[in-house]
C-alpha cells in the first residue's frame, strides 16, 4: 500500500479500536473517583468508594477465596498442562491420541455454560454414589484446573515445538542423565511458556463466572459472584473502585511478567 | 523425550488423559444421560437411568425433554437468535480485528510490542466489570445518550440498552481479543518480500491485498473466527447484563432453565443440543489448530 | 585417545537405507574424515557413534568395548554440534563446566579445568559471558572447549566450519589440527566440504548413498580415486570412456571420435576390450601452442575463470568434448577466448577406472 494511505489507515484503525476496548476501562477507573453514585452526575473527586470496598466484608472474603482458588488451580493446570502439552509435542503416535487431543483443545471453545453444567452434574452423581464430594472450593479449583490446563497445554506444546532438541542431545553426550536434562535444559528452555501459562490460568480462574456458579457450593462465593449479584441489584460504585484496583495489579503482573519473558528471549537469541 | 521408558511414557500421557476424560468427557456423557431422564422433587432433582425393580435393572429414559424443546417455539428462537448474534458478531469482530491486527503487525520492535501488551490488557481485566461499564454507558441516562443529547445530535434518548444492539455491542467487546490475537499470529508470519513481488510484478494495492495477503493470512481468519463464533453462541454474562426479553439466546434460556426453572433434565437437554449443533464446527476447530501444529 | 572400529553397521528409516553395512576402523590420535554429498548418510553414522540413534544391525566397537548398546551419556564419546547447541542459559564457563558437573567433580578441579580449557581455545577472560554475547566463531570455540572437556578418547565434529565464512575458516582449520595435536584426541569430523576433509584429516572414507565407497589418506583419495563417484566428488576432472586396446609397449583406451587412441599408464593390467575410464585432473593437463609430441589434443578455448593464484581454462576439443585445465599463476595468459591449443597430460598423470 502506498505508505501515507496506509499508515492513516493505521492510525485511523488503532484509535477506533483502541478507543473501542479502552472507552469502559477508562469511565471505570475515572468513576471509582466519582463522589457522587452515579454515573451521570459527577460530584468531584473522591476515594470513598475505595473505602467503602475495603469495609465490604463480602467483597473480601469473596476476594479472599477468589485468590485462594486461582492459585490453587493455576498450579494445577501448569502440571496438568505441562504434561499434556510434553504428551502432544513429543508422541505422535499413541493410543487415544485423537481423542487425548479432542479433549484438550475443545474446553478452549465449548460454551461456558456447557462446560458449568456438565461438571456439576458429574459432583453431582459423585454426590449420590460415594457422598463426596460437597461442592465449594475443592469442585471450583478443579473446574478451573481442567479448563486452565487445556490453555497451558496450547502454550507449553507451541514453546517446545520451537525449542531446539540439539540442546538435549548435547545435554545427554555430556554426561546428563534424561531427569537431568528436563530439570536443568528443558524446563527451562520453555520457562516463558510456563509463567505465562501459570498467569493466564490464574486470570482465568480469577475472572471466572458462570463455571463457578454452577459448580459452587453454599460456602464458597468467588469475586465474580459477588459482583455479578451486585451489579444486578443495581449501580454499584464500589465495582468500579474495584474494577481500578483489579487493573492496577494486573498491569504490574503483566508487566513482571512480561520483563521476565524479554529477558530469556534475549538470551536465546542464537 | 528419546529415553522415557514405559512407566513414564505413561504418567506423562495418563495423567492430564486421565484427568481430561474424568473432568471433561465423562461429564458431557453424564450431560446425555440426564437430558433423558424426568425431573423430580429430591437430591438429585432428575430420575436415575436404571431402577432396580424385582425382575433386575430396568432402563428408564424418555424422550420428553427434547419434545418439550422441539415443540416450544421459545427453544428454537433462542437457538438460531444465537447463532445469528454471534455470525454477525465475528463478522464485525472480523472487520474491526483485521485492520488492528494488520497495523500491529506491520509496526516495529519496541512498539509493536506495546501494541500488543494494550491489545491484550482488557482481557487480563475483568471481563464481567468491563461489560458491566457498558451498561452505564449505554443507558438511558447513560453517557452516551447524554453527550449525544449535550452536543445537540439528538432530541430524544435512544434506547441503546436491552436489545439486540447492545448484546451485539456486547459481544463485539468480549471477543475482539480472540479475533485479533490469531489474526496478528498470522500477520506477523506473512513474509513480506511476496506482497513485494507482487508489486514488483504490477499488482496494485488493492489486488496484492485480495491476492497475496488475504489468502495466506486465513488460517489466522478461520482459527479467529471459530475462536469467537463457538463460545460466542452459548454466551450467558452478555444477553443477561446486556440482553432484553427479545434477546434470548441459548446460554442464558439453559441458566434459566438450571437455576430458575430447577428443570435439570431439559437444561441437560438444551446443553445436548447445543453441543450438536457445535460439533461441526468444534472438529472444524480441531483439525485447523492441529494442523497448524503440523505446519 | 581411542581406537573405534565400526563393524557392519546399517540403519534403515522406513524404507529408505540411511546407512548400509558400514565397516570403518579409525586409529588411536587420527584425524579422520567422513565425506560425501547430503544425504550419504554420515551424520546418521556419525549419531551412531554418538549414541542418537540405535543401528539396525551391527556394532560400535570403543578401544575394545562395545558401546552399541549404551546411551549417549554413558559413551567415552564428546560431540561438537553444527549448530553449536550451546545452553543459553548459562554463561560460557557453565556451559563448559556442564559436563564435568555431571561427574561430580568437585568444584576447584572444575574451575581449573574450565580455565585451561578456555586457554585451549584461546577464549581466556570471556568466561562470564552469555552466548547470545558471543560471535559466530566464538560460539564454536566455546562448543569446542565444552565437547573437549571431558577429555573424551573420541571427538565427533559435525560439519564444524559449515557456518564460518571463507577466511574463518581456513583459520579454524589450521586450529583445529593444531588442537587435535596438542590434546591428541581422536578426531573424527563428518563434512561435505571436500577441501575441509583433505586439508584437515591424516585419513578420509567417502561416502556415497549410505556405504563407504573409498578409504584411504586425502592424496590417495585425490590422485587414485576408486569409482567415478569419487573422482567427481573430490575435485575436479576430465572424464574418458572407452574401450581397451593393445598398443606398442602399453595399453591404450581407443575413445569414439578421437583419431589416436590414449596411452594408460604403465601398471595397467586389465583384459583387453574393456570399457574403461581414464580420469585427468586439470592440474596435470598441459597446453601448448604448438602440437606436443606423442598425445596431442586439438581444441579451443571457451573460457578462462581467473581464480587468483590461477586459472581454469575451459576448453571444446574439436570432437566437441569439454575439457578444463588449470594452469597456475599467470601461465593462462597466452590463452584466451577463441585461441586455438594443444592438450596433453603425461601418460602416469592419469588414473584408470573399470567401468
Amino acid at each position: 500500500m502506498p505508505s501515507r494511505t496506509a499508515g492513516w489507515l493505521g492510525v485511523g484503525a488503532l484509535t477506533l479500536g483502541f478507543g473501542f476496548l479502552y472507552a469502559p476501562i477508562v469511565l471505570l477507573v475515572l468513576y471509582s473517583f466519582n463522589a457522587s453514585r452515579l454515573v451521570t452526575v459527577w460530584a468531584g473527586f473522591s476515594t470513598r468508594w475505595y473505602g467503602a470496598l475495603f469495609h465490604d466484608t463480602a467483597f473480601g472474603a469473596a476476594a479472599l477465596t477468589s485468590l485462594e482458588v486461582a492459585a490453587m488451580a493455576a498450579t494445577l493446570s501448569l502440571v496438568l498442562g505441562t504434561l499434556a502439552g510434553f504428551s502432544m509435542a513429543r508422541f505422535h503416535r499413541f493410543p487415544g491420541r485423537l481423542v487425548f487431543g479432542f479433549a484438550l483443545l475443545a474446553p478452549l471453545v465449548v460454551p461456558e455454560v456447557i462446560l458449568g453444567l456438565s461438571l456439576l452434574l458429574l459432583f453431582v452423581a459423585c454426590e449420590s454414589w460415594f457422598g463426596w464430594p460437597s461442592r465449594g472450593m475443592l469442585t471450583i479449583t478443579v473446574a478451573h484446573a481442567t479448563f486452565g490446563a487445556c490453555f497451558v497445554s496450547v502454550l507449553v506444546r507451541a514453546q517446545l515445538a520451537g525449542f531446539d532438541r540439539a540442546l538435549e542431545e548435547a545435554a545427554l553426550d555430556l554426561g546428563a542423565r534424561p531427569w537431568t536434562v528436563l530439570t536443568r535444559i528443558t524446563l527451562p528452555g520453555i520457562s516463558p511458556a510456563l509463567v505465562s501459562g501459570w498467569l493466564l490460568a490464574f486470570t482465568l480462574s480469577l475472572d471466572d463466572l458462570v463455571v463457578a456458579s454452577f459448580v459452587t457450593g453454599p460456602s464458597a462465593t468467588t469475586l465474580p459472584m459477588a459482583v455479578f449479584s451486585s451489579v444486578r441489584l443495581g449501580v454499584s460504585p464500589e465495582v468500579n473502585a474495584l474494577a481500578t484496583l483489579f487493573l492496577c495489579v494486573v498491569l504490574l503482573l503483566v508487566a513482571f511478567a512480561g520483563w521476565l519473558m524479554a529477558r530469556t528471549e534475549r538470551r536465546r537469541q542464537i | 523425550m528419546i529415553s522415557l521408558g514405559w512407566t513414564g511414557r505413561l504418567v506423562l500421557i495418563g495423567v492430564p488423559f486421565l484427568w481430561l476424560t474424568l473432568f471433561f468427557l465423562l461429564p458431557l456423557l453424564i450431560v446425555v444421560k440426564i437430558s433423558l431422564a424426568e425431573s423430580t422433587i429430591g437430591i438429585p432433582p432428575y430420575t436415575p437411568l436404571l431402577v432396580n425393580h424385582e425382575g433386575g435393572v430396568e432402563l428408564h429414559a424418555t424422550t420428553a425433554n427434547f419434545a418439550l424443546i422441539a415443540g416450544d417455539d421459545l427453544y428454537l428462537r433462542a437457538y438460531l437468535g444465537s447463532l445469528g448474534n454471534a455470525a454477525v458478531a465475528t463478522a464485525l469482530c472480523l472487520l474491526i480485528g483485521y485492520p488492528v491486527a494488520y497495523t500491529v503487525a506491520r509496526s516495529q520492535g519496541a512498539r509493536r510490542h506495546l501494541l500488543l501488551f494494550l491489545v491484550m490488557l482488557p482481557f487480563w481485566t475483568s471481563f464481567l466489570i468491563r461489560v458491566y461499564a457498558w451498561i452505564a454507558i449505554l443507558e438511558p441516562n447513560g453517557l452516551l445518550n447524554q453527550s449525544l443529547m449535550a452536543l445537540g445530535l439528538i432530541a430524544a434518548r435512544l434506547p441503546l440498552l436491552n436489545n439486540q444492539f447492545s448484546v451485539e455491542l456486547g459481544l463485539v467487546y468480549s471477543y475482539l481479543p480472540f479475533m485479533i490475537l490469531p489474526l496478528y499470529g498470522s500477520l506477523s508470519r506473512l513474509d513480506r518480500s511476496l506482497i513485494e513481488a507482487a508489486a514488483d510484478l504490477g499488482a496494485r494495492p488493492l489486488r496484492a491485498f485480495l491476492g497475496v495477503t488475504l489468502p495466506l493470512t486465513l488460517p489466522g481468519i478461520v482459527a479467529g473466527s471459530l475462536l469467537v463464533l463457538i463460545p460466542a453462541i452459548g454466551e450467558f454474562v452478555i444477553p443477561d447484563l446486556l440482553g432484553g426479553p427479545d434477546t434470548q439466546m441459548i446460554g442464558k434460556v439453559l441458566w434459566d432453565e438450571f437455576f430458575n426453572n430447577r428443570d435439570w433434565p431439559v437444561a441437560a437437554a438444551v446443553a445436548v443440543v447445543l453441543v450438536m449443533a457445535l460439533a461441526v464446527p468444534l472438529l472444524a476447530a480441531q483439525r485447523f489448530l492441529e494442523r497448524g501444529h503440523a505446519a | 585417545m581411542a581406537r573405534l572400529d565400526i563393524l557392519g553397521i546399517s540403519k534403515h528409516f522406513g524404507a529408505v537405507a540411511a546407512v548400509e553395512d558400514v565397516s570403518l576402523g579409525v586409529e588411536r590420535g587420527a584425524f579422520y574424515a567422513l565425506l560425501g554429498p547430503s544425504g550419504c548418510g554420515k551424520t546418521t553414522l556419525l549419531r551412531m557413534i554418538a549414541g542418537f540413534e540405535t543401528p539396525d544391525s551391527g556394532r560400535v566397537v570403543i578401544d575394545g568395548v562395545d558401546v552399541t548398546g549404551l546411551p549417549p551419556y554413558a559413551r567415552p564419546v564428546n560431540m561438537m554440534f553444527q549448530s553449536y547447541a550451546l545452553f543459553p542459559h548459562m554463561d560460557v564457563a557453565g556451559n563448559i563446566a556442564f559436563g564435568l558437573r555431571q561427574e561430580r567433580m568437585d568444584r576447584r578441579r572444575i574451575a581449573a579445568r574450565v580455565e585451561e580449557m578456555l586457554a585451549l581455545v584461546q577464549m581466556a577472560g570471556y568466561a562470564r559471558r552469555r552466548p547470545h554475547e558471543l560471535s559466530g566463531g566464538q560460539r564454536q570455540r566455546v562448543a569446542l572447549a565444552r565437547a573437549l572437556a571431558k577429555t573424551p578418547k573420541l571427538l565427533l565434529l559435525d560439519e564444524p566450519l559449515a557456518a564460518l565464512d571463507r577466511k574463518l575458516r581456513a583459520e579454524t582449520r589450521l586450529e583445529l589440527v593444531g588442537i587435535q595435536e596438542r590434546v591428541g584426541t581422536t578426531f573424527l569430523v563428518v563434512t561435505h566440504d571436500q577441501e575441509e576433509a583433505l586439508s584437515m584429516a591424516n585419513c578420509v572414507a567417502v561416502m556415497d548413498r549410505g556405504r563407504v565407497v573409498q578409504t584411504g589418506a586425502p592424496s590417495e583419495i585425490y590422485e587414485r580415486p576408486a569409482s567415478r563417484f569419487v573422482a567427481d566428488f573430490v575435485g575436479e576432472v576430465n572424464l574418458f570412456e572407452g574401450g581397451l586396446t593393445a598398443g606398442f609397449n602399453c595399453l591404450s583406451l581407443t575413445v569414439a571420435g578421437f583419431p589416436e587412441p590414449f596411452p594408460l599408464p604403465s601398471g595397467t593390467q586389465l583384459p583387453e576390450g574393456a570399457a574403461v575410464a581414464l580420469i585427468v585432473r586439470p592440474e596435470k593437463l598441459v597446453l601448448s601452442h604448438a602440437p606436443p609430441a606423442g598425445l596431442a589434443i586439438a581444441a579451443t578455448v571457451s573460457s578462462v575463470g581467473y581464480l587468483g593464484g590461477g586459472s581454469m581454462v575451459q576448453l571444446t576439443t574439436d570432437q566437441g568434448k569439454a575439457l578444463k585445465a588449470y594452469l597456475p599463476g599467470v601461465a593462462a595468459d597466452g590463452f584466451g577466448r577463441g585461441t586455438p591449443v594443444w592438450a596433453s597430460w603425461p601418460t602416469d598423470a592419469g588414473v584408470v577406472l573399470i567401468q
